[in-house]
């Protein structure tokens, strides 16, 4: 199932920008309400799935729509909570402001990192985001002064209003986000800059041949990737109160790409069932093992492998993710910009012995 | 209306289908109940007490911390058995958080707002459990012995937060007492964590060795800690110190002796308590010995590296077989965590573990038999220095001071103690070498204590 | 200067360790296209077994060269089961199926054996030698690895230069089809390239762990930097792997050592980018033909 034609059924507009704000702000108006019947911590939940599908658009842009791996982008989220968290702790500035400066920082990264990274494929792409998730946090690690060491730099939520709870007034500042973010992207993917995209990922010569500007088109997708990542981090960061360099090991790198994969790289409602993964498969994997009945030690490694198999198994049974495989029930083409296809591999001439 | 028709039939189907069915997953979900409803006091009835913790049972920062919520556990079990406090059982659910602030910060609000827990205590890491100080303050929960050695535990602005182990600093400064009275005039270098941990040690090592004798500092980064930290040796090495200061943990702390070995260097090893377990360095540097196979010659070959390391202790360490509370603190493991005591035996952290569940015991008794959160507290502040534990000195509890213990004794790992054993083997004991001693993490000065040797009480050692 | 060239020697020493784990990444790679993600942690896994063997009394070297024969097991064993059936699709599902194993093999062995501290015996000596009178910081145990790596890299090469399989497994890197069309019999060889890297990474489980904290989690940055090596050096280039190795793992002791500890992983990232500005397919690698 996927959106074009979730709205042919239902009739909606065909005009995409429309389209979209249309089933976002029904999504707004479900979620409100699901969010203010729900418990405290399933608010808070429900909050942290939502940034974490911030971050994940932003993967599958880059990866779905424009083909380039990365194994940095928890490096970006980082880079987007300690901007946010930094501005809050020394200045005045909006919080609406303070989000957009932690997006804005973030894409200024992912700018850096794209520029070298238009030169590099596949797996060489993905060796330097991976080198840059473990360096990144690292920095702030050298410099504790300015980036709060262990006790971290705090977050600070802007006061509910009226009657809300904390949590739920958190969760719906991040619904807000997700779906912002979301209908920026998919306008973004709709449009040329969207086909463009899709141009280079499919074929780089084709494309320049075109009149594409494949350099810029690839650092621009890197930014805005990073752009979202960061937004996503900075959320996330609103969530956890605090930010500190033990929030972005290389594992969060990773886990955002299986999730992204698992989702299904290229959709965006996809990254919500990658959000839900993200969130839900530790607990789900602990509470399973935990009626092993082995003892707490043992149990938080079984744990892990129960994650670990859940990732293999979906990969082998879901190849399109769990977006693509719903996709594939229903019988409907692919959501345009869904992986699934890598750019022709050149022929080698020779094996380079 | 041609293309209408040309929609196959199963799309609409489909679509309908999902909105319904979205529709029925937002009304089963608001029928579901929102929280358990109110009770005078989370996590409290008339017969238990529920307390979470969150620590680190798997990932890197595991070894040797995810013993010590197992030992807690079984003073728990003990004091259930014996009919629990006030008629309550203890009921203690600590999760694995991955040494990952984030984690924390998930798994602390799952236990605050959906376990209803009446207490965090006993959870690990500085920069863990600063993520969820705030969170835990504001919603009132006792955020109570947290396992870190972190200055910022008093703080008036977290009144629900107590610390239990000795703030880093107080070791710094006793380690620093002792050198500058022991090694004048000799080079000193320090190693230590470049974190919270390192930079606390340092900064009361510090305040008593004068800045002129240390001739180099070298630090290592944990979360990148891959190998021997060969070159900060081969620097200190070749600054010429005689005596360095190692603020590591235990696997750091044998990442440093083995490539000093290696390249022949042998300082005077001055090492923080966090890293000076004999039991838990013992067998990281075990491999060193080794030539090509056979594991009968690691324990006896460790020791040697391990020889004439001076360290601090709070508590009697577990090679002074003939303290009563090393010997209470066997038997209680033996018989209620029999799994744990075969697999570790009475080690650094199992002692600790059972140290501190033993401190939480004697606050929940003081706290009475009306058990609130606040109580609670109060319970600590006005009646700490006055709990029976394993530590040489009392508590330092009051409602301006939330550390715990304060002072500790300087101890030499010597090949002629008697040795500590444990399932793993036969590792170096210690003998005191300088008088217990109390000071704050601030800039007042180190003072002898001259209060009693605590005794374990009867309840605890009549054999249970 | 001595500190120079300490920290030369911790390089070369390390360097040494990433290269076997590069090689086992350039061996896949070259089979099959897709980064084993869990080369490492296969590494420690089988290194585990080995403790296991050891603890029961086993010796050490019979111990060694059976790990290396499960390390070959597991990796062939992972091709044909898990990687064989991806074939065609996404590039993105084998990696993703490969982080799985990775967390699968540590969970594992955190339930088996548990975080309980051990160490790891070397197969030599760990003192340093005694060179004109004074201990350098490189031990009997550090010449073994030299030596090691140095025997699997020219084993390597041997085999693929050399002998009719080698040619065989240069065939179906070079494509599959062709192979398949001259009679080469693709699957089988897909599986023993990734068991030959089974082998890799079991050997460099057995030479990093007496110098690490023995535990699930060692060889998470010796992949990472094996990775990193493996791409500088040119992922299809066996001896680009080696380059790749020396040349990280100095660059590593070098920051290290002179800008501080913690600043490595930021060394090798500015290493990698200019290894990759000036040769973006590798060092080794020639670049290919594009056809349009």
């Amino acid at each position: 199932m996927n959106a074009t034609a979730f709205a042919r059924a239902l009739h909606l507009p065909r005009q995409p920008l429309v389209r979209h704000l249309l089933c976002a702000l029904a999504a707004a108006a479900v979620l409100y309400v699901v969010v203010a019947r729900l418990s405290s911590y399933n608010d808070y939940q429900v909050g942290e799935i939502a940034a974490y599908v911030v971050a994940l658009v932003g993967l599958s842009l880059l990866t779905g729509a424009n083909g380039q791996i990365s194994l940095g982008h928890g490096a970006f989220m980082a880079v987007g909570a300690y901007t946010m968290a930094l501005l809050m702790n020394h200045t005045q500035t909006s919080f609406i402001l303070e989000l957009a400066a932690a997006a804005g920082v973030a894409a200024a990264a992912g700018l850096v990192i794209g520029l070298p990274a238009t030169r590099l494929k596949g797996p060489y792409l993905a060796g330097m985001t991976l080198l840059f998730a473990l360096a990144v946090p690292s920095i702030a690690d050298k410099w504790p002064a300015t980036f709060g060491g262990d006790q971290g730099l705090t977050t600070t939520v802007p006061t509910a209003p009226g009657s809300l709870s904390a949590e739920e007034w958190l969760a719906q500042i991040q619904i807000i986000g997700a779906l912002l973010v979301m209908v920026l992207v998919a306008n973004l993917l709709w449009s040329r800059y969207g086909r463009a995209f899709r141009a280079v990922r499919d074929d780089e010569i084709a494309a320049s041949l075109a009149g594409i500007h494949v350099a810029r088109t690839k650092v621009m997708a890197f930014a805005i990737s990073a752009g979202c990542a960061g937004l996503g981090g900075a959320l996330l960061a609103l969530s956890t109160g605090v930010v500190n360099t033990g929030e972005f090991p290389l594992t969060l790198s990773i886990q955002l790409l299986a999730a992204m994969v698992l989702g299904g790289t290229g959709t965006l409602i996809g990254m919500v069932w990658g959000g839900i993964l993200l969130v839900y498969l530790p607990q789900w994997s602990t509470s399973v093992s935990s009626d092993f009945n082995l003892g707490s030690g043992a149990s938080a490694y079984l744990a892990t492998i129960i994650f670990g198999v859940v990732l293999i198994v979906a990969m082998i049974a879901a190849p399109n993710g769990i977006q693509g495989g719903l996709g594939w029930m229903w019988g409907h083409r692919p959501y345009p910009g869904t992986g699934g296809r890598s750019a022709p591999a050149p022929v080698p001439v020779s094996t380079g012995d | 209306m041609r293309r209408r028709e040309r929609i196959p039939m199963g799309s609409a189907m489909w679509a309908r289908a999902l909105a319904a069915g979205s529709l029925g997953l937002m009304l089963g979900v608001t029928l579901l109940p929102a929280t358990a409803g109110a009770e005078s006091t989370p996590g409290v009835t008339s017969s238990s007490i529920t307390i979470g913790a969150t620590v680190p049972l798997t990932g890197p920062a595991a070894p040797g911390y995810d013993e010590i919520a197992p030992a807690m556990n079984a003073v728990f079990d003990y004091v259930n058995a014996h009919g629990g406090v006030y008629g309550r059982k203890i009921h203690y659910s600590y999760l694995d958080d991955g040494y990952n602030p984030a984690n924390t910060a998930t798994l602390t609000r799952q236990l605050v707002l959906q376990d209803n827990i009446f207490a965090d205590v006993g959870s690990l890491g500085t920069p863990t459990q600063s993520a969820v100080q705030g969170f835990l303050n504001e919603q009132k929960v006792p955020q109570l012995f947290i396992e870190s050695g972190c200055n910022c535990w008093t703080n008036p602005k977290f009144p629900y937060s107590l610390g239990w182990q000795p703030p880093y600093t107080v070791d710094g400064k006793i380690l620093g007492a002792y050198i500058k009275a022991n090694f004048a005039g000799k080079k000193i270098g320090y190693l230590y964590q470049d974190d919270e941990f390192g930079q606390d040690v340092v900064k009361g090592l510090d305040m008593e060795i004068p800045s002129s004798s240390v001739v180099s500092q070298q630090t290592y980064d944990a979360a990148t800690l891959a190998g021997p930290l060969s070159n900060q040796m081969a620097a200190l090495k070749a600054a010429g110190a005689q005596v360095v200061v190692l603020a590591t943990i235990p696997a750091a702390t044998a990442l440093a002796m083995l490539p000093a070995a290696v390249i022949g260097y042998s300082p005077q090893y001055v090492v923080d308590s966090v890293g000076a377990d004999s039991p838990t360095v013992g067998p990281l540097l075990s491999s060193f010995t080794q030539k090509g196979g056979g594991t009968a010659a690691q324990a006896t070959a460790a020791a040697g590296l391990l020889n004439g390391v001076i360290t601090t202790a709070y508590f009697a360490p577990e090679s002074d077989t003939s303290n009563p509370w090393v010997q209470t603190e066997k038997k209680l493991l033996e018989r209620y965590a029999p799994s744990l005591y075969a697999k570790s035996g009475l080690d650094g952290n199992t002692q600790y573990g059972v140290a501190l569940a033993y401190t939480f015991v004697q606050a929940l008794e003081k706290a009475g038999k009306n058990l609130t959160r606040q109580g609670l507290l109060n319970a600590i502040d006005s009646n700490g220095k006055s709990f029976v534990t394993p530590g040489f000195v009392p508590l330092s509890y009051s409602s301006s001071v939330h550390y715990g213990f304060e002072g500790e004794e300087v101890v030499k790992l010597e090949s002629s103690a008697p040795p500590a054993v444990t399932p793993t083997g036969s590792w170096i004991g210690g003998v005191a070498v300088s008088p217990v001693e109390v000071t704050s993490p601030g800039s007042g000065p180190i003072k002898k204590y001259t209060g009693p040797t605590s005794v374990p009480p009867k309840s605890l050692t009549s054999g249970s | 200067m001595s500190l120079f060239f300490d920290y030369t020697l911790d390089g070369i020493a390390n360097g040494m360790v990433y290269a076997t784990l590069a090689l086992a990444l350039v061996l896949i790679y070259r089979a099959t296209k897709i980064i084993n993600f869990a080369q490492g942690a296969a590494g420690m896994l089988t290194t585990f077994i080995a403790f296991s063997l050891l603890s029961r009394g086993v010796g050490y070297w019979w111990a060694f060269v059976l790990v290396l024969v499960i390390g070959f097991a597991i990796g062939a064993a992972c091709e044909r089961i898990l990687i064989r059936p991806l074939h065609g699709r996404s590039e993105l599902n084998p990696v993703i199926v490969t982080i799985g194993l990775l967390v699968v093999f540590e969970g594992l062995a955190g339930a088996i054996y548990g975080n309980a501290s051990r160490g790891f015996p070397a197969a030599f000596s760990q003192s340093g030698l005694r060179v004109g009178g004074t201990t350098i910081a490189f031990s009997h145990f550090d010449v073994f690895i030299l030596i090691a790596v140095l025997a699997l890299m020219a084993g390597t090469l041997v085999l693929f230069r050399y002998t009719a399989l080698g040619l065989r497994m240069r065939a179906t890197a070079f494509s599959r089809e062709i192979a398949r069309l001259l009679g080469v019999r693709v699957g089988l060889l897909l599986t023993l390239g990734w068991g030959l890297a089974g082998i890799a990474g079991s050997l460099a489980g057995l030479l990093a762990a007496p110098t690490s904290s023995f535990g699930p989690y060692y060889m998470d940055l010796v992949l990472v930097y094996g990775f990193t090596a493996a791409v500088i050096g040119g992922l299809e280039s066996p001896v680009g792997a080696l380059v790749g190795g020396l040349i990280t793992g100095l660059c590593i002791s070098y920051v290290g050592g002179y800008l501080g500890s913690g600043l490595e992983p930021l060394g090798a990232l500015a290493l990698l980018m200019v290894a990759l500005m000036a040769r973006p397919e590798g060092i080794f690698a020639r670049p290919p033909a594009r056809r349009v």
